[in-house]
């Protein structure tokens, strides 16, 4: 039986029938044809999915579709505005921050919540902050600089 | 500092340039294989074997196929019609694509479902059912070497072992006279466990039949697209896939390491599914299938010795591998080279003999093992050589820095003649550990340390200085299944003095899109912003053996610099035809020609790019665009030094990398920014196996941490800041000095962090310590040294 949803996807009104079990994660992949948040393990284990669901980042592979009837959710694709970056996706780009780029949408969606709930984070509270977050190319460390160099631009846009 | 050849418009060498390809990974514009979805695509799952040997008695697909959407299921019996139930693997061994029989591993493909969705598959892969008799498996290599162990392979004709292949090299008789003779002998067992690349995406295909043309278009995770397309024309020509029948399409990798080098039956069963049904199939393996059945790497055990002086001369080495390939050799190494290139493990010292020999056997484990971001078992060498060192060093209580010193190659010494006989090309020993040192501060350390200690807290320093072989490879030695070890470039410049150029490698995240765009920019001086790269779809890009073995720089890159040359000999040309002047009277500077003496006189390359097409000389062939495939006359020795500090938790035994040095030679650079990125990368996955990461088996075969759970990963809280820095010693003999460096930390990494860690526990009467160097092992040992 298919269960009814209806959810704002990157600004959008989607109104679907999903099978009960369904992922979110595979709504946004297969249905909504957002490719660009991965699926990298079966166990919740690397965040290659997370996305942001009002307001939190969740990993996608353990939301169930139905669940998230009514929600608000951002992809990795809603976060440009205007065909601007945001500032994360700048700061991956300036500081070599991505390599294979598999990762890199999970990151950058954890990186929005981490800056969300702490604007000027040290090294220590970013590193802390991805350990949700598996990668393999880049051994984290511009990442961490990716993640501070849009922290000064946050500080930028604040302090106008 | 770099000195740049270009500006920072033309964007050659030197310059740290932005990624073109980021674009899209950061909007989430990627193309992954699993984000491929063509019309009237199935989904294929694959059921597996939960024991590691065992008789297959039964397999019931009736209760699979009466589920709506399945549409069928694939066994071992239905591939042995079509002779499509075995394959070669890269080592010329066999392996099954699906069992008939027996199954050898856990994880083992047994029987695969083809659905219309995803989740209807998997459901389906329950619902088969195998009925097995299960086997005791044989699952430690000295065991299966034992006279009465149970013979494995018995689908092999008159196999009466588990023994795969003996290997050697060097003097053996001249070696031993050195150890029975030397003050000084040092001997260390050590095991270098199975580990996973465990890159983030899995593997994964789709196989698109299309029966009216009888066409393969394959969509596929692997680092060696052209490869590929041989060997399955190979496989199943008789079938009528033959070579001009099959496109093999390489989309954006999520990370190769090695691990997306071999042919999985996975592969195979979904070009098989798609041939049979007419439709699409789509196989995307899970993280559990991932870690539990595609190739390990390494799992080498080792016993190192060295032989030296009282006063801390290296005088010998020996080394003895026993090598676990698991149930088929599935290595990727060139195939003169069974145990790849371990023949580097006289490492960075200058002495005269050497002998090394492997077995290599068979076990109930998963087939492999691939070359784990390392040019073929240099990690394993580099391990060896670097720990027997430090052992050495410990003996005679010398420091481990100044015994380095006393036995570096010196830089004169270059071309050197190793004692197993490879020649390395450059390097500079000496300045990159003096460099290393200096920005650790080691004498500091060192009064660290003793102070320290006196106060009964753990902290150690460890070093390693080792010497890479990477490129392959020069093809009077390398080749993969016959197929020669070169690359290729294939560079078109556009009417407009824009290009694009294409090459027989695949970038998995190394940035190829940027640094070839480079190094044609570089020698055309056309922007690296105007000539896009492309790789990966073998109906377009030129025949080369892929990118793996820190190979893409050493061979297709310095296939783009000579492909770029012959492009400027015929922008000469036509710029001494435009300005009226000889050739002899021009000269060459970044993006033109001018006439000598008189710079006003000159023409830009796009100036000339465009003549070629629309005012080209009378008797020369028109249009702007050249091929090369480079054949390497040497491989690239990179080298490093790198200190590795740890403080050691004695309550809980856990190990913290404090400071990690990296001070790497990988001669002229491309882009620095991308060199470290590199760095830092496979550091990370030097750290990892160095601390955290083992595939663990119990005796029945079971593997005990087959998912992202319980296989540790490491995350941003254990990976330290990297500090990293370079020296320069570019190799003689590529086009553009050249070494590759994708593989260095990742080789060099290990034993630096282990000597750190034994340093720290030396006064103990510790002398090794096996990785990983998990915080239970430390604590045990600090508890039966009563250091508690």
């Amino acid at each position: 039986m298919g269960v009814p949803i209806s959810v704002t996807v990157n600004g959008q009104h989607r109104e679907s029938e999903v099978d009960s079990r369904t992922l979110l994660v595979q709504f946004i992949r297969e249905e909504l044809r957002l490719t660009g948040t991965h699926v990298g393990c079966d166990t919740s284990s690397c965040g290659a999915c997370t996305i942001i669901m009002d307001g939190k980042a969740v990993k996608s592979c353990t939301v169930l579709a139905a669940s998230a009837n009514g929600s608000d959710i951002t992809t990795i694709e809603g976060l440009a505005q205007n065909g601007e970056l945001h500032p994360l996706q700048e700061g991956f780009k300036e500081e070599h921050g991505l390599q294979c780029g598999f990762c890199t949408p999970g990151m950058i969606m954890t990186a929005v919540q981490l800056l969300e709930d702490n604007p000027q984070p040290s090294e220590a509270e970013i590193r802390h902050g991805l350990e949700g977050n598996y990668c393999r190319c880049t051994g984290y460390h511009n990442i961490v600089k990716a993640i501070y160099h849009a922290s000064r631009k946050y500080k930028e846009v604040s302090h106008g | 500092m770099i000195q740049c050849k270009t500006s920072k418009e033309i964007g050659g060498m030197g310059h740290s340039m932005r990624r073109k390809e980021d674009a899209r990974f950061i909007q989430g514009k990627g193309q992954y294989v699993d984000d491929i979805k063509l019309p009237e695509m199935l989904y294929m799952d694959i059921v597996r074997s939960p024991f590691a040997y065992a008789k297959i008695t039964n397999i019931n697909i009736e209760k699979a196929m009466a589920l709506p959407g399945v549409l069928a299921v694939i066994t071992g019996k239905d591939l042995e019609q079509y002779n499509l139930h075995w394959m070669p693997t890269l080592m010329s061994d066999t392996q099954m694509v699906l069992p008939v029989d027996t199954v050898m591993y856990q994880s083992q493909e047994v029987a695969a479902v083809i659905a219309t969705e995803r989740y209807i598959a998997a459901d389906a892969v329950e619902l088969v059912e195998v009925e097995y008799e299960p086997m005791q498996p044989v699952m430690d290599p000295y065991k299966a070497m034992e006279a009465d162990a149970p013979v494995l392979r018995i689908d092999k004709e008159g196999k009466t072992d588990n023994h795969i292949w003996h290997w050697e090299a060097g003097d053996k008789e001249a070696t031993d006279r050195i150890f029975d003779d030397a003050e000084v002998k040092v001997k260390e067992q050590m095991h270098i466990p199975r580990i996973h690349v465990a890159s983030i995406e899995t593997c994964g295909c789709v196989a698109n039949y299309d029966k009216v043309n009888n066409h393969l278009t394959m969509y596929m995770t692997t680092q060696a697209p052209h490869a590929i397309r041989t060997v399955i024309a190979l496989v199943a020509g008789h079938v009528g896939l033959t070579e001009e029948k099959v496109r093999v399409i390489s989309p954006d990798i999520g990370g190769g390491f090695g691990g997306k080098v071999p042919v999985y039956p996975g592969y195979v069963i979904a070009i098989a599914a798609s041939f049979l049904i007419g439709k699409p199939v789509k196989w995307i393996e899970d993280r559990s299938e991932n870690l539990q059945a595609d190739s390990f790497a390494r799992d080498y055990h080792i016993t190192a010795e060295m032989a030296g002086t009282k006063d801390g001369k290296i005088l010998a080495t020996r080394f003895k591998l026993l090598c676990d390939h698991g149930y088929t050799d599935a290595a990727a190494n060139p195939s003169k080279f069974p145990t790849g290139l371990f023949s580097i493990c006289t490492g960075s010292y200058d002495y005269g003999h050497s002998y090394a020999e492997a077995d290599a056997v068979y076990t109930n484990k998963p087939p492999g093992g691939v070359a784990y971001r390392c040019s073929f078992r240099v990690t394993e060498a580099v391990h060896a050589i670097e720990r027997i060192t430090d052992c050495y060093a410990q003996e005679i209580n010398k420091d481990p820095a100044q015994l380095r010193f006393d036995n570096f190659i010196n830089k004169d010494q270059f071309p050197y003649k190793s004692a197993l006989g490879w020649e390395y090309d450059s390097g500079d020993y000496h300045q990159g550990l003096q460099k290393a040192m200096e920005v650790v501060g080691y004498d500091d350390l060192r009064k660290e340390q003793a102070e320290k200690r006196a106060r009964g807290e753990l902290m150690g320093i460890g070093i390693s200085t080792f010497t890479e072989i990477v490129g392959a490879g020069p093809s009077r030695e390398f080749d993969i299944l016959g197929i020669k070890m070169f690359d290729s470039a294939e560079i078109r410049v556009h009417p407009t003095g824009k290009a694009i150029a294409r090459f027989g490698t695949k970038s998995q995240g190394q940035g190829h899109e940027t640094t070839y765009a480079q190094i044609v920019a570089e020698e055309l001086g056309i922007p690296a912003e105007h000539i896009q790269v492309e790789e990966g779809d073998t109906d377009t890009a030129p025949y080369g053996l892929g990118t793996y073995a820190s190979r893409s720089t050493p061979t297709a890159g310095a296939a783009a610099a000579i492909a770029s040359r012959k492009l400027r000999e015929k922008a000469k040309k036509i710029a001494a035809y435009l300005l009226e002047v000889s050739e002899e009277d021009l000269e060459w500077e970044p993006g033109k020609f001018f006439v000598k003496g008189a710079p006003d006189k000159a023409k830009t390359i796009q100036e000339i790019v465009f003549a070629a097409y629309t005012n080209h000389p009378q008797g020369m062939e028109a249009g702007f665009e050249a091929t090369h495939y480079y054949d390497p006359p040497n491989l690239t020795f990179p080298s490093g030094a790198y200190i590795c500090v740890v403080d050691i938790d004695k309550e809980t035994g856990e190990v913290k990398v404090r400071r990690f040095v990296a001070i790497d030679d990988c001669g002229h650079i491309i882009n620095p920014m991308i060199v470290q990125g590199q760095v830092h990368g496979g550091l990370t996955q030097g750290l990892a196996p160095a601390l955290y990461e083992e595939l663990i088996y119990d005796e029945e075969g079971n593997i005990l941490n087959g998912t992202f759970m319980d296989y540790l990963v490491p995350t941003a809280v254990e990976s330290p800041s990297w500090e990293t820095g370079h020296t320069v010693t570019p190799s003689p003999h590529h086009p553009i000095g050249a070494k590759g460096v994708g593989e260095s930390p990742t080789v060099g990494a290990p034993p630096a962090i282990v000597n750190a860690v034994v340093d720290a526990l030396s006064h103990l009467g510790v002398t090794h310590m096996e990785i990983p160097i998990t915080a239970p092992k430390v604590w045990k040992i600090l508890k039966e040294k009563g250091a508690l």
